[in-house]
């Protein structure tokens, strides 16, 4: 069975701001990133569908200690976003001090863009991430 | 299913970087769990290694075939478990179950890892090969940074203030040095105070230094028999009486149950009802302490505390010796140490040790007869549950 939309198709149109995800055809549920089969029910009938690319911050932490070749990124601020149909996705968040992240953050509302990560000796490629920022 | 037994143990010190190579690490427990269990390295039918980093660490791939062939196991069928940091305990889950099916009467399984060896920025780059390197590394994320949110997570879902949730948890950590000092092979020997946890360096924010475990070199391995061998090794042997083992996907995929970790509760629900026993029966548990706020996750995704309770728990002295149920009074991940290969063979060891009434003394529990090991992979990713039971 062919894979709908895969990571490659994903990145491509994140790569220009675009969300994509995958809407079950059984139980309406949006999957995101793509799976085989929908993360909610199984089926694999899916289409594919455009998110909106907003949402609302669930956690975050600041991290201070860099993986093997990130370490000129630190500090930076990771958060996981409810997006507004459903699904949560990780990403950064900018337009904050990273050292001042605190829970006041968590409620708040983002809108998404990307930022690429050029990939290092083990990530097979480039890839982009969803880079959110408040919603004004 | 035959019963199976636990016959014998044997662990290396948990360290920071040395010298000795996996297989030697390795094969120092492996003998003395095969000597302790009154065996030849001849008898053992079949190998299963847990062992996650070595081809990063020293460049060795397909250890366990090398670890057979050194102590002497020659030729003998070897499987190697990767699970992250729960895959010692895969390994001794599937080695119970060949020995359980009749297929074989006495294997050797445990794990080996040097975590510490590699160094930090390597072992930060691949322990977080175990989140989901397509839709969450580009991020940046990190094992400190998965437990970081998660503290955000369970500080805003059960409504505690997150400076009262930092003391808990750092009482957990004070906990855990207190038996690590009392334990010869524990990695980190020191008194830390609440105060000192709260003062320490943040990594990810608003995890602190002594709220992550190290990273640990070290080996643990278990000598496994059935019950009709076993009488004739032991006269204490310590029956395996209920396994789990369950998956999720990668963490925001999760968020369905976030800050509860869905495997947990599923492969510790297989390992109770199999075991025919309830969260309140366990005596003394080994669990998953990578990270402080992990201890408050677990013990209430194994249905030991309430869900926002454990903090509490903690601090009134229910999960210490004397409490509803002693937790890791081996000093756990974050003071006897995380060498992830290795690191559930050393919970096993534990509480053999506590059942059979052989822990250094200050931190045997009294008269424990059932214990469990719950270990943890990735940020979820893989959950284990063992139970143990005094078998005399």
């Amino acid at each position: 069975m062919e894979y709908k939309l895969t990571f490659k198709e994903f990145n491509n149109a994140l790569k220009k701001d675009k969300l994509l995800g995958l809407k079950c055809s059984q139980c309406s549920s949006i999957t995101v990133p793509p799976k085989m089969v929908c993360r909610q029910c199984a089926s694999p009938e899916l289409e594919v569908v455009e998110m909106i690319g907003k949402g609302t911050i669930k956690t975050f932490t600041t991290v201070n200690v860099a993986a093997e070749g990130r370490e000129a990124e630190v500090p930076y601020t990771i958060v996981m976003v409810e997006l507004e149909e459903g699904p949560w996705l990780m990403g950064n968040l900018i337009d904050i001090d990273p050292s001042k992240a605190t829970m006041e953050l968590i409620g708040r509302k983002v809108e998404m863009g990307h930022k690429v990560f050029p990939g290092d000796k083990y990530s097979a490629g480039d890839m982009a991430r969803p880079l959110f920022h408040f919603v004004s | 299913m035959r019963k199976v037994a636990v016959v014998g143990i044997g662990e290396t010190k948990f360290s920071g970087p040395q010298d000795k190579t996996e297989v030697e690490l390795f094969a120092e427990a492996a003998m003395d769990a095969i000597n302790g269990s009154n065996l030849k390295s001849k008898d053992i039918q079949a190998l299963y290694v847990g062992n996650v980093l070595g081809d990063f660490s020293e460049g060795q791939g397909m250890v366990q075939s090398f670890a057979a062939e050194n102590i002497g196991a020659f030729n003998v069928p070897a499987s190697r478990f990767e699970g992250a940091c729960a895959s010692a305990t895969m390994a001794i889950r599937d080695a119970f179950m060949w020995v359980a099916s009749g297929f074989y009467d006495i294997v050797l399984a445990g794990g080996v890892e040097r975590a510490a060896s590699m160094g930090t920025p390597l072992a930060t780059r691949t322990f977080a090969m175990f989140s989901d390197s397509r839709y969450e590394y580009p991020s940046g994320i990190t094992f400190p940074a998965v437990f970081a949110m998660l503290t955000h997570l369970y500080a805003k879902q059960y409504n505690i203030p997150l400076a009262k949730l930092k003391e808990q948890m750092a009482f957990t950590s004070v906990q855990a040095y207190k038996y690590g000092l009392l334990n010869p092979k524990a990695h980190l020997h020191k008194e830390v105070t609440v105060d000192m946890v709260l003062k320490g360096f943040t990594v990810c924010s608003p995890l602190q230094l002594h709220d992550c475990c190290p990273f640990s070199d070290g080996a643990a391995t278990i000598v496994l028999a059935s019950e009709e061998a076993a009488k004739k090794l032991t006269d204490k042997p310590v029956f395996i009486t209920g396994i789990g083992q369950a998956s999720s996907g990668p963490l925001s995929n999760q968020n369905d149950y976030l800050p509860r970790l869905r495997a947990r509760e599923l492969s510790s629900r297989q390992a109770y009802d199999m075991a025919g026993i309830k969260p309140d029966d366990v005596d003394v548990a080994e669990i998953h302490d990578c990270f402080s706020i992990a201890n408050l996750i677990a013990a209430e995704g194994l249905g030991f505390f309430e869900y926002g309770k454990s903090g509490e728990a903690w601090e009134k002295g229910e999960a210490d010796i004397g409490g509803k149920v002693a937790i890791n009074i081996s000093g756990g991940l974050k003071s006897k140490g995380h060498p992830i290969g290795a690191t559930g063979a050393g919970q096993v060891y534990e509480i053999v040790k506590q059942l059979r009434g052989e822990a250094d003394s200050g931190r045997q529990a009294p008269d424990p007869k059932i214990g469990l090991t719950d270990t943890l992979g990735g940020d979820g990713g893989t959950l284990c549950t063992l139970i143990l039971e005094r078998g005399w």
